[in-house]
């Protein structure tokens, strides 16, 4: 293949895994952002929605199209279920202490990741795709699917934007990030505030674990990668700054993918994690980070 | 309308409120005063439950929101102006209202009521809050109390860092307030403001509420200020 088509190949690639990073990384950003927390389960939460999407077509046997639609509506509720669940017993009885969740995070990682050995076993597994179509280009034909796949997540990171910019829960959201003490005197609740975004922060993981099961198979460490990468989109794009992350899950999504094709996928994380290392040094808030006032 | 009946507060372990009363009427303006430390601040935030008593009641209209969630406060029409205004800095002022008029429900007249006070939030409306002035950001953060539609409005040091101009503009709203039927607390260093519109003045010290002075008497024996605060008029 002539080099032109083969990094149009590549880009798509790399279009696809930014696609699924940057829904990951902003469910990481938001919790973050709204309530200070760094939550290094979040790739449990990842495997989770892949996990039990695999589940759900597993058991349901209804035709693929169905199989997935009905995963891709269970699995985010169901790991949003999960997150309240951890949030209301361990995050508040922390008091959201920054320190102290960290910790409580990561003890929920090994105990998701050893629920999900000990169920689902060690095997990696495959959810069908919901259609088998491929779009012919001159040069190559590619997935349909996958483009389906970039498509999506555009459609919901263009509705999680307008939900937090346009309605009352997201003015609610946003006011909590800035200053929740300020916020509970205008009648905000906090603590559900809290919740949601730490529920929702989970399923947009999830979502993004649904939709790239039928590339790559679900397996209980699938999460490690999408979780540093997600710290990585997070940092660079400045911590707390969801436009930062999302255009920064573009630019580190379309390098892995287009090194990965060319090179190694190893190369394309030591590359990511130098690009990392350099704008923290031109610039420590990252992309779009703001000072704390 | 409010009464705040032998709370104590404390901050981890550190107690800072140690049997603390107050009242404040309708129409009325009870100025808060005492040195650095002494707990004006922990007062108001004790009232909107941003620290909850360890005891004591919090009443208003008969109800008694001091074991309540903080959310209550605000809910049952009080309005809180916090220290170093605390605006949604990133939010737009049109934004930093509606969260005023979310808290309580309060409907469009409300909003155009308080623009209406404050002309020149009209002009900024989709302007970042952070980019205002000081003294345009405390009008912001006295209008976002306001939209709640309060009964009772709680300020804590609303002329601090402000022009002299600024400063008498506060007073004036102040004083509208109050003839509007709003019991106004108010937490405040400056003398002479507290002078020109309070009605009575509780002085606190070590946590404690100590006596409270009707302001004309305060006007007519500046010494009690000497005692408590350790200036002259």
């Amino acid at each position: 293949m002539d080099f032109g088509p083969y990094l149009l190949l590549a880009t798509l690639e790399g279009a696809v895994g930014a696609a699924v990073l940057a829904l990951t990384a902003l469910g990481l950003a938001l919790v973050f952002g709204v309530m200070r927390i760094v939550n290094v389960a979040h790739g449990a939460f990842f495997m989770l929605g892949a996990i039990i999407a695999w589940w759900v077509a597993d058991r349901l046997g209804v035709g693929s199209a169905l199989n997935f639609l009905a995963a891709l509506i269970i699995a985010p509720l169901a790991v949003g279920a999960v997150a309240v669940v951890a949030e209301r017993s361990v995050l508040r009885r922390l008091n959201y202490n920054p320190e102290s969740t960290i910790v409580a995070t990561i003890g929920l990682l090994y105990v998701i990741e050893q629920v999900a050995l000990m169920t689902y076993g060690p095997d990696a597994r495959p959810v069908v795709a919901p259609w088998d179509f491929r779009i012919q280009l001159p040069w190559f034909g590619y997935s349909g699917y996958k483009i389906l796949v970039i498509g999506a997540s555009i459609a919901i990171l263009l509705a999680v934007w307008w939900g937090l910019t346009r309605t009352r829960i997201g003015l609610m959201m946003r006011a909590t990030q800035f200053d929740s003490e300020t916020a509970r005197a205008f009648a905000i609740p906090v603590d559900l505030v809290y919740g949601g975004v730490f529920a929702f922060g989970a399923m947009l993981a999830a979502v993004g674990a649904v939709l790239v099961v039928p590339i790559q198979q679900a397996h209980y460490l699938m999460g490690t990668d999408p979780l540093l990468l997600s710290f990585i989109v997070v940092i660079v794009g400045g911590l707390g700054s969801l436009r930062g992350t999302v255009l920064a899950a573009v630019i580190i999504g379309l390098s892995d993918g287009i090194i990965s094709v060319f090179f190694t996928p190893t190369l394309a994380k030591i590359i990511a994690t130098l690009a990392v290392a350099t704008i923290l040094i031109v610039r420590p808030r990252g992309l779009f980070g703001t000072r704390p006032t | 309308m409010l009464k705040v009946e032998n709370i104590n507060s404390f901050y981890d372990r550190t107690q800072v409120l140690r049997d603390f009363s107050l009242s404040a009427e309708a129409g009325r303006v009870l100025c808060v005063m005492g040195r650095n430390g002494a707990g004006k601040t922990t007062v108001l935030k004790s009232i909107m439950g941003l620290i909850r008593p360890h005891s004591g009641r919090v009443i208003i209209d008969g109800t008694d929101i001091a074991p309540l969630q903080a959310e209550e406060a605000p809910r049952h029409g009080i309005g809180y102006v916090p220290q170093g205004r605390r605006l949604f800095s990133e939010l737009s002022v049109a934004d930093n209202i509606e969260i005023g008029l979310m808290a309580r429900g309060s409907g469009q007249d409300v909003r155009e009521r308080v623009l209406d006070f404050f002309p020149v939030l009209r002009e900024r409306f989709y302007q970042r809050a952070g980019t205002l002035s000081g003294g345009e950001q405390q009008m912001l953060a006295i209008a976002r109390a306001l939209c709640l539609d309060p009964c009772v409005l709680l300020l804590d040091e609303p002329t601090e860092g402000l022009m002299p101009a600024m400063i008498a503009r506060i007073g004036e709203v102040v004083l509208k307030l109050k003839s509007h039927g709003v019991a106004v607390i108010l937490v405040e260093q400056r003398v002479d403001a507290v002078l020109r519109i309070a009605d009575r003045v509780l002085f606190v010290e070590n946590g404690r509420s100590r006596e409270t002075v009707e302001a004309e008497v305060l006007r007519k024996t500046p010494e009690m200020l000497e005692r408590y605060l350790g200036v002259g008029q």
